[in-house]
């Protein structure tokens, strides 16, 4: 493997049922940051049947070039196919960089294609920049530059370790939805397209798709949920939750409660956190109106970020709270909510 | 009707993280348990065994301690246990680890081989797939449900916002969800006779068809650049503004760290 | 003398955790509360093999020793004393009199049913006017062709209305012995379902509020005389040398209640501030901390020493284990007493609710204190081994 032959930074552009997916536009917006700093190109490697038209949506977040790999065969994700077709674009075309996403059909693609052509790949990439690795000079070791080094959680989460793949090429990385930021869109912006079709032939590793079964949206058990808009008494009444139940629709979470209010009647008892409610563990915990009690922290204290509004300085919510609001949540969460849909519609 | 599943032994790192005094991660309190992806795995394939009477062999590698996990995964009704423990095999990352697994299986009959989706250390979500690959046959991953239909699988396939239902002849490789089901316990007869039952070890040498370029720290293509555990949070901040101001805050606060 | 567990253990202890924790642990309150009889627990033991853990093999058990068993019961009893209790009468008192005293008919006919946990075992020998003085029985059996005809009722029978499968004691006749007339008790098998056999009055109780504790009541029921199990007049005898056993099993139980006690309110020192600290700061709840866990683990080497003097005897019958046993129960008892109790102390108000659960193992530690033989009869045990 001649390192030297690899250039540009690729993205699979993830397509489903022929719409492209936020990540593809988030992944190339980071794609040609990184580009940037290598002085070359982002090129979008768009897979699917029928999908040639989605380049230009492509080209107008970012893609400098667009290569397609169009088949009947593709129309569906199955590992085989996508794995030949992204596998021979990598073969045929030797980029330094390939990004995926970190979705359930990239978590399947990467691994396959990394291995088919003998690469490292690095999974759930929180952060990409360009380095040196090793990052400090180690006497006796070569220090490669311009090294793609990938940052990500590991030991569930309780370490965080950045990886470079010095020796293999492409340097390969998978990044969740929602991570990196996509560019502004630029109507009118024109890539260069190319078809590339390596050929598809049924071997022993093509599945059947028997059937396609969309997801109901279902309720989310707290437990469950990776963002929570926890209230208590402060809310002051099953009315006033209403207000809680906009900001957990504006940021995509799920709406949970203290005992007191399960106490008061106001919610059912399996939206309760605390001792004898549920443990949770979500990203985010937004506890409003909610004093803190010794039982409620038990249930709660192990979120990652701990959002807590109360008018009360005094209470004990605000010694887990990593931020603490002094503050009227009436005033505070419908004014909160309205920037969140502000900043989600901006995307 | 035979089937292989591969399980790891893991540091409990769900299960309730300890700091030291000086607030940084206490792993030595971490308690070993068999992964949870890898369990449901396990289920899957007991479940098999108990509706097709197929013979179960459990495949881990790893430092000589793993081996209790294979008692476990025999304690629940496995047939046979594998340790594949070398010290050159130590430092892998999942290309090197997908290497060593494959050259182990290619020792063994099998129709199926489950894998978990991922381990709760490493999070990656690879070996699976990289092992179908290494040994050329059909990945079916993200697996929420299995049947058997003769000589193929079928197999619910979970996508984040669907499922599909695929079909694939056998010999394949399927990576389960810790949703698949629900894990039977061990029995304590069962704990008994797994630890009065023979584990095979295989090293380096009992690899087949792979090159030692492949293999532990020296045959991994992604290398640790740098790597620091989480410290516990101290006191957070509190503030007290006028509430435009209280919502700027936590609005920044959502972006730094990337809410939204 | 080796301290250490094998790993065999460490396992088992582990999945007796594990067991509890997910599937016992969050029903206790409302076992509690409504005092109904954990059903679905008891089918998920039976799933895993808990029903039958000393019972051989070849009967459908585990094959395993009486230490794993023990185990078993006090992992339980950490989180609910029913469960516990629930296990240990079945196990103790059923299984293991079917085991040691039946023919290999009875055995084969009782045995593996009883040890998969598909039906549940109890044991009758408390009477209105029998406990402590287990001779006052007034139950009588009485052979008429090919049948005994029972006649009486028994009390406080743990596992109640809930068991299939009952072992029985009652009088069959007057012997001489010593130059005076004295009450020939005999063992009987007896089924649920079988005709004159009915329930009373069900306990309300203080503590183990799950477990079903019932009257037995016998009006003319007619069994098999194929089910007197052992030799007649040996009852007294099958039914001392079972509480031997029972006694373990209880210890364990006792054991797990005081253990888990001490858990919860390790954590909830640390947890709950007064005064500007945690009050685990103040060497008033410390040196208490100290006297309750070296206490507990005092208890843990006497029920387990126990446990595996039982074991030695299942190799060689003419090891004895009834004062171990005896000694286990005592002290085990009385030490989940003390330390359910400075437990509900140490939680303060909290600790009389009964989301703290402390108080709910305080009241399920006093009944160890009484059942299968009271401290006192433990103490009478004890004393004519030294005094013998």
């Amino acid at each position: 493997m001649n390192l030297e032959e690899y250039k540009g930074v690729f993205v699979f552009a993830q397509q489903v049922d022929n719409k492209v997916s936020g990540i593809a536009l988030e992944l190339i917006g980071e794609g040609k940051r990184l580009a940037e700093k290598l002085a070359t190109e982002v090129t979008a490697v768009l897979v699917g049947s029928d999908v040639k038209g989605l380049a230009d949506e492509l080209a107008a977040y970012g893609a400098d070039k667009v290569i397609v790999v169009d088949d009947p065969e593709l129309k569906e994700y199955r590992t085989e196919p996508y794995a030949h077709a992204l596998a021979s674009v990598i073969n045929q075309y030797k980029p330094e960089i390939l990004l995926v996403g970190a979705t359930a059909i990239g978590r399947d693609l990467g691994p396959r294609v990394s291995a088919r052509v003998h690469t490292g790949l690095t999974a759930d990439c929180t952060s990409l920049e360009i380095g040196d690795f090793p990052i400090n000079p180690i006497p006796g070791k070569e220090q490669k530059h311009n090294q793609l080094l990938m940052t990500r959680p590991a030991f569930g989460g309780n370490t965080i370790a950045t990886i470079a793949c010095p020796d293999f090429r492409p340097q390969m990385a998978t990044v969740r939805p929602g991570v990196m930021q996509k560019l502004e869109k630029k109507e009118g912006a024109k890539a260069v397209v190319e078809e590339f079709n390596p050929g598809f032939t049924p071997d022993n590793k093509y599945v059947e798709i028997v059937e396609v079964v969309k997801n109901l949206t279902d309720t989310v058990d707290i437990m469950d949920a990776k963002i929570l808009v926890s209230g208590g008494r402060g809310v002051g009444s099953p009315e006033n939750f209403k207000i809680l139940d906009d900001l957990a629709e504006a940021i995509g979470g799920t709406v949970s409660c203290s005992r007191a209010v399960v106490d008061a009647g106001w919610k059912n008892k399996d939206l309760q956190v605390g001792q004898t409610g549920k443990t949770v563990r979500p990203n985010v915990y937004f506890a409003i109106g909610i004093s803190g009690a010794i039982q409620h922290l038990a249930g709660m204290e192990e979120s990652d970020i701990i959002i807590a509004v109360n008018k009360d300085e005094t209470a004990p919510i605000f010694d887990v709270a990593d931020y603490g609001i002094v503050g009227d949540l009436n005033k505070i969460v419908p004014m909160l909510t309205e920037q969140i849909k502000a900043a989600v519609a901006n995307k | 009707m035979k089937v292989v599943v591969c399980v790891k032994q893991v540091p409990d790192t769900k299960g309730g993280v300890k700091f030291n005094p000086d607030g940084t991660l206490d792993r030595a309190a971490m308690l070993t348990i068999m992964n949870p992806d890898d369990k449901a795995g396990l289920e899957a394939a007991l479940r098999l065994k108990d509706q097709y009477g197929a013979e179960v062999t459990v495949v881990t590698m790893g430092l000589p301690k793993a081996e209790e996990v294979l008692r476990e995964a025999m304690a629940m009704g496995a047939d046979k246990g594998i340790l594949v423990t070398d010290r050159v095999l130590g430092g892998a990352d999942t290309w090197a680890t997908s290497q060593t697994l494959a050259g182990a299986i290619r020792n063994l009959d099998y129709d199926l081989i489950i894998t978990g989706r991922q381990a709760i250390d490493g999070d990656t979500a690879q070996v699976g797939p990289q092992i179908s690959e290494h040994l050329g046959i059909p990945v079916i991953s993200y697996a929420q449900k299995i049947q058997i239909e003769g000589d193929s699988v079928v197999v619910e396939r979970q996508y984040d916002d669907r499922y599909h239902v695929l079909k694939a002849k056998m010999p394949c490789l399927i990576t389960a969800l810790a949703e698949l089901n629900e894990p039977r316990y061990m029995t304590p007869g069962g704990i008994f006779d797994a630890y009065k039952a023979e584990i095979t070890t295989w090293g380096r040498a009992d690899l087949k068809d792979v090159e030692d370029s492949n293999l532990g720290l020296k045959g991994s293509p992604t290398q640790i650049a740098r790597a620091s555990d989480k410290v516990r949070k101290g006191k957070g901040e509190k503030v007290a503004l006028d509430p435009s101001e209280s919502v700027e805050y936590i609005m920044n606060k959502l972006k730094e760290k990337h809410v939204i | 003398m080796d301290f250490t567990l094998s790993k065999e253990h460490e396992m088992a202890r582990t999945l007796f955790r594990e067991f509890a924790e997910k599937e016992v642990k969050p029903l206790a309150i409302e076992v509690d509360e409504t005092e109904e009889f954990p059903k679905a627990t008891v089918e998920k033991m039976t799933k895993a093999g808990f029903m039958g853990i000393p019972i051989p093999k070849e009967y459908g058990g585990q094959g395993c020793d009486v230490l794993t068993y023990a185990m078993c019961v006090e992992e339980l009893a950490k989180v609910c004393g029913t469960t516990a209790v629930i296990v240990s009468a079945h196990t103790s008192l059923c299984c293991d009199p079917i085991l040691t005293y039946g023919t290999e008919e009875q055995k084969q006919k009782y045995l593996p049913d009883l040890a998969s946990g598909k039906k549940i075992g109890a044991f009758g020998l408390t009477e209105p006017g029998a406990g402590t003085d287990a001779q006052g029985q007034q139950t009588k059996a009485v052979l008429e062709g090919d049948e005994w005809v029972l006649n009486g009722s028994k009390i406080f029978i743990t596992n109640g209305k809930e068991a299939d499968v009952y072992v029985i004691f009652a009088i069959t006749g007057m012997i001489e012995k010593r130059g005076r007339m004295t009450k020939e008790i005999s063992a009987f098998i007896v089924e649920k379902g079988t005709p004159g056999f009915s329930f009373g009055t069900k306990e309300k109780k203080m503590g183990i509020r799950g477990s079903s504790t019932y009257e037995l009541i016998f009006t003319d029921c007619r069994i098999p005389k194929d089910n007197m199990l052992g030799q007649q007049g040996k009852g007294f005898g099958i039914a001392m040398h079972t509480l031997d056993g029972g006694r373990i099993g209880i210890a364990a139980q006792a054991l797990g209640i005081g253990e888990g006690a001490l858990d919860r309110t390790i954590a909830y020192v640390q947890e709950r501030k007064q005064f500007g600290r945690a009050i685990g700061a103040f060497q008033n709840t410390q040196f208490q901390l100290a006297d309750m866990a070296t206490k507990a683990q005092a208890a843990q080497f006497m029920v387990y020493k126990a446990a595996c003097t039982k074991d030695q005897y299942t190799k060689d019958h003419k090891t004895s284990y009834n004062v171990e046993a005896a000694m286990a129960k005592l002290y085990a008892a009385e030490m989940a007493m003390e330390v359910t109790t400075k437990a509900v102390q140490l939680h303060g108000g909290y600790g009389y609710t009964r989301e703290y659960e402390v108080e709910r193992m305080m009241r399920d530690a006093k009944i160890t204190e009484i059942y299968e033989g009271t401290s006192e009869v433990q103490r009478m045990v004890i004393s004519a081994n030294l005094l013998k």
